[in-house]
């Protein structure tokens, strides 16, 4: 730490502004937006940044994951719990290039993030100097903006614009590449945030005429679905999403990304929607007049087959980012705002509405799902300890309270299609991207925005060796984070695939797995093997009641199939309840 | 596929790597760019691409949605090609002995518009503006005396519509004023 005087000393005043170097006002921009957590990870060319790091470790907490992607998806669980942008630290070369696949994520999941990365000496860009790659170029297509800074004078203005850019309109990462000189060189700092490009406009005027003409539409409509997503969520759209499908009384189903806009347990709760969603509202897409899409984007796993998608509806699309309106599906109405400036403005236009006889058409498909998939997946009667039971009962321990993190595969879907979500932004999840290995590095991010909540991951054995160096992170900083492997010994998903497309020829899915409470000894980290159904429970509880973090090694049903499931290529209407 | 010529005319602030965001939109869907000119334009510090490109109407429609959600782009126009004024060069470099037999010399220059650059005893450089149609004609009208060398430009274009960049460009201006904060500090 330097002295007081010291510091004085680095900070002289020069015409009313300070000198100081471009590695500090790096710094100093992040903590004028306001951020207190950066997820990284040193090299040569950033060195200076972590330098000064240590004069700023009161304000900016740092956490040293144990690779460069960790760190990504650590910083993008952090925004996505908090609200607020994940900033991530890499250096040059194969620093920057680790993120890469993290940032794809948020930029696929539109989640706020600014990545900084460091670039060799200006002087040598360009001449494949070491640890040089053209990280601009290589992230161009993963991000919502990015620069390259080579003087220390333009390291405000860009870093205002980076966090203008990557909080406004749709969310997304951005990143910016700062060469070594420019961290050295010194400049008069000088901040003000950046709130206008005149080639950037996200404040889109409220399409009003558009709204009034929806709302007839919505007060004609017979059997009505609304359909939200992520970006209901991402404009704090939750209360009047309620109130919206309350006033109409419209059912409502969640994309992946939108699970926890909405209370699983209300009674217009019409579930989940796609590949794996629940059988309701998939088969009454085809069956609704009017799909009312707030903040999502009709992706291939939501829709199946776009040729039979929702004939029979009218669709209004109510969605930020014109580019996402008539992508995939043609609407019949486009309402290019802000999911709660629209709503906020419809709730007034609407009547009140009763859907008795449609809204008792879900709750038939309910029972039926119930009896086939649900339960048999829940309350098992025998054999095997079945992934959705230890879900359900997480989900029941923690009352809803808490925020479930997940990897990616069968584990993935079971907790879409189990946890019970009651709070806002309480999932964690790697949606368009369906990055293995974000689960683990998630859970870190998650418990450091959110230490007042519990946090449980249930991750796939897959999965879990992706990032499993981040084990050392949670050791490092002792982070309280609730692991569940769900051990099946398999590629889960993969080995679901061949089951049902490739007759069964597993290939390179079955794994041999190291014995992962020795691992989590190695690390410190308290840990559990469950094998037998009479000992979840206990051991649940044990997990939730350890005061540090914990290992639940849970061996599931090896050859589980996650149903219901709309096969590729096949309508949301012909959906796969039952397989053997 | 009912593919149709489009073109596109981008407005954007003058930045390094534009061109490579707009070719990424392109090759992802596997649409070929036809031409490409990038040039000033008339408004101080904006730069426009006009960009030739044969797809269906949907098509173009989405890619140019995903251009203007470029950051550094301000506007993106999508025309036909009646909609437009445009107009194509081409140079062409002929052997003086094959072009002085005949009149060839004076139909090429009165009927198609052509301009003789430079003469030297072993060839000749004809220029000649026109629609792409009207320059490959005159190629084949040459190609007997032999062709040595041919380019042909990028299209650029003017639209018709009346509602210029300028005004765009101070609506958004005159929108941000009615904000608070300090815009003068970027941009
Ligand atoms: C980085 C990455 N590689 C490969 C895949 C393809 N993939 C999807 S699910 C899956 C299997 C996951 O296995 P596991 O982590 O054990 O989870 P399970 O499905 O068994 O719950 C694979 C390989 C992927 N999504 N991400
Ligand atoms: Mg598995």
């Amino acid at each position: 730490m330097k002295t007081k005087k010291e510091k004085e000393k680095v900070a002289e005043k020069t015409n009313g502004h300070e000198t100081i170097t471009g590695a500090e006002a790096i710094l100093r921009v992040l903590v004028e937006e306001g951020v207190d957590t950066i997820f990284g990870y040193p090299g040569g060319a950033i060195m200076p940044v972590y330098d000064k790091l240590l004069d700023y470790q009161d304000q900016l907490h740092h956490f040293l994951t144990r690779h460069e992607q960790g760190a990504a998806h650590a910083a993008q669980a952090y925004a996505m719990v908090t609200g607020k942008p994940g900033i991530c630290f890499a250096t040059s070369g194969p620093g920057a290039t680790n993120l890469i696949t993290g940032i794809a994520n948020a930029y696929l999941d539109s989640v706020p993030m600014v990545f900084i990365t460091a670039q060799v000496v200006s002087n040598l860009i360009g001449t494949d100097a070491f640890q040089e790659t053209d990280i601009i170029g290589v992230s161009m297509p993963v991000t919502k903006w990015n620069a390259q800074v080579k003087k220390a004078k333009d390291i405000p203005e860009t870093l205002a614009k980076a966090f203008f850019i990557a909080r406004t309109g749709r969310p997304g990462p951005v990143l910016i590449d700062i060469t070594k000189d420019a961290q050295f060189e010194k400049l008069d700092f000088r901040y003000s945030k950046c709130n206008y490009l005149r080639s950037y406009n996200p404040d889109l005027p409220l399409r009003t005429r558009a709204i009034e003409s929806a709302a007839i539409m919505i007060n004609h409509a017979e059997k009505p679905l609304i359909l939200a997503g992520h970006g209901v969520l991402i404009s704090g759209a939750e209360k009047e999403l309620l109130q919206f499908a309350e006033k109409a009384e419209i059912p409502v189903a969640l994309t992946l990304l939108g699970l926890s806009a909405f209370p699983t347990a209300h009674r217009l709760y019409a579930g989940f929607v796609g590949m794996h969603g629940n059988y309701a509202p998939n088969l009454l897409t085809n069956e609704a007049d009017l799909i009312i899409a707030v903040g999502m984007r009709f992706d291939d796993r939501v829709t199946g087959n776009l040729k039979k998608y929702a004939k029979n509806a009218r669709i209004i699309h109510i969605e930020i980012d014109e580019a996402e309106i008539n992508k995939n599906v043609t609407v019949d109405l486009e309402i290019n705002n802000d999911a709660r400036d629209v709503l906020r403005h419809l709730i007034p236009l609407v009547n009140k509405g009763t859907h008795e006889n449609w809204i008792r058409e879900f709750r038939i498909l309910d029972r039926t799902e119930s009896e086939k998939v649900i339960k048999p997946e829940t309350v098992p009667a025998g054999g095997e300890i079945k992934m959705g039971e230890v879900i359900s009962l997480v989900s029941e321990l923690t009352k809803g309270d808490a925020i479930a993190v997940t990897d990616v595969g069968q584990n993935q879907m079971s907790v879409a299609r189990y946890f019970k979500f009651s709070n806002p932004n309480s999932l964690v999840t790697s949606g368009g991207m369906g990055t293995m290995g974000f689960g683990l590095p998630a859970s870190i991010g998650a418990k450091v925005g959110k230490p007042e909540k519990q946090v449980v991951a249930f991750i796939g054995d897959g999965g879990f060796q992706m990032t499993i160096q981040e084990l050392g992170t949670i050791l490092h900083y002792g982070i309280a984070v609730k692991l569940i492997i769900l051990n099946n010994g398999f590629l889960g998903m993969v080995r679901q695939w061949q089951d049902m497309f490739f007759s069964k020829r597993y290939a390179s899915t079955e794994l041999v797995n190291p014995d992962f409470v020795t691992i989590a000894g190695a690390y410190g980290i308290p840990a559990k093997t469950v094998s037998e159904r009479e000992d979840l429970k206990d051991s649940v509880k044990e997990m939730l009641d350890a005061e540090g973090p914990f290992i639940l090694d849970v061996r599931i049903d090896r050859e589980a199939n996650v149903l219901p499931m709309i096969e590729p290529g096949a309508s949301v209407s012909e959906v796969t309840l039952t397989y053997k | 596929m009912n593919t149709q010529e489009f073109t596109i005319s981008l407005f954007s602030e003058d930045h390094i790597g534009i061109m490579n965001q707009i070719t990424i939109i392109l090759t992802r869907r596997q649409i070929n760019i036809e031409s490409i000119t990038a040039s000033e334009s008339a408004v101080k510090g904006v730069q426009i691409l006009t960009l030739v490109v044969r797809t269906t109407p949907e098509m173009v429609q989405k890619v140019v949605k995903q251009m203007q959600k470029i950051v550094e782009v301000l506007k993106v126009f999508v025309h036909t090609s009646d909609e437009i004024i445009y107009q194509e060069l081409a140079l062409y470099k002929v052997r003086t002995t094959g072009l002085m037999s005949g009149n060839l010399i004076d139909r090429i220059v009165r009927d198609h518009n052509a301009r003789i650059l430079e003469v030297h005893p072993e060839f000749m450089v004809i220029e000649r503006t026109g629609h792409k149609s009207q320059i490959n004609d005159l190629l084949h009208l040459l190609e007997p005396c032999g062709v040595l060398q041919f380019v042909r430009s990028g299209r650029v274009a003017i639209t018709r519509q009346v509602k210029e960049l300028n005004a765009y460009l101070e609506e958004m201006d005159q929108a941000n004023r009615q904000r608070p904060g300090d815009p003068e500090s970027f941009n």
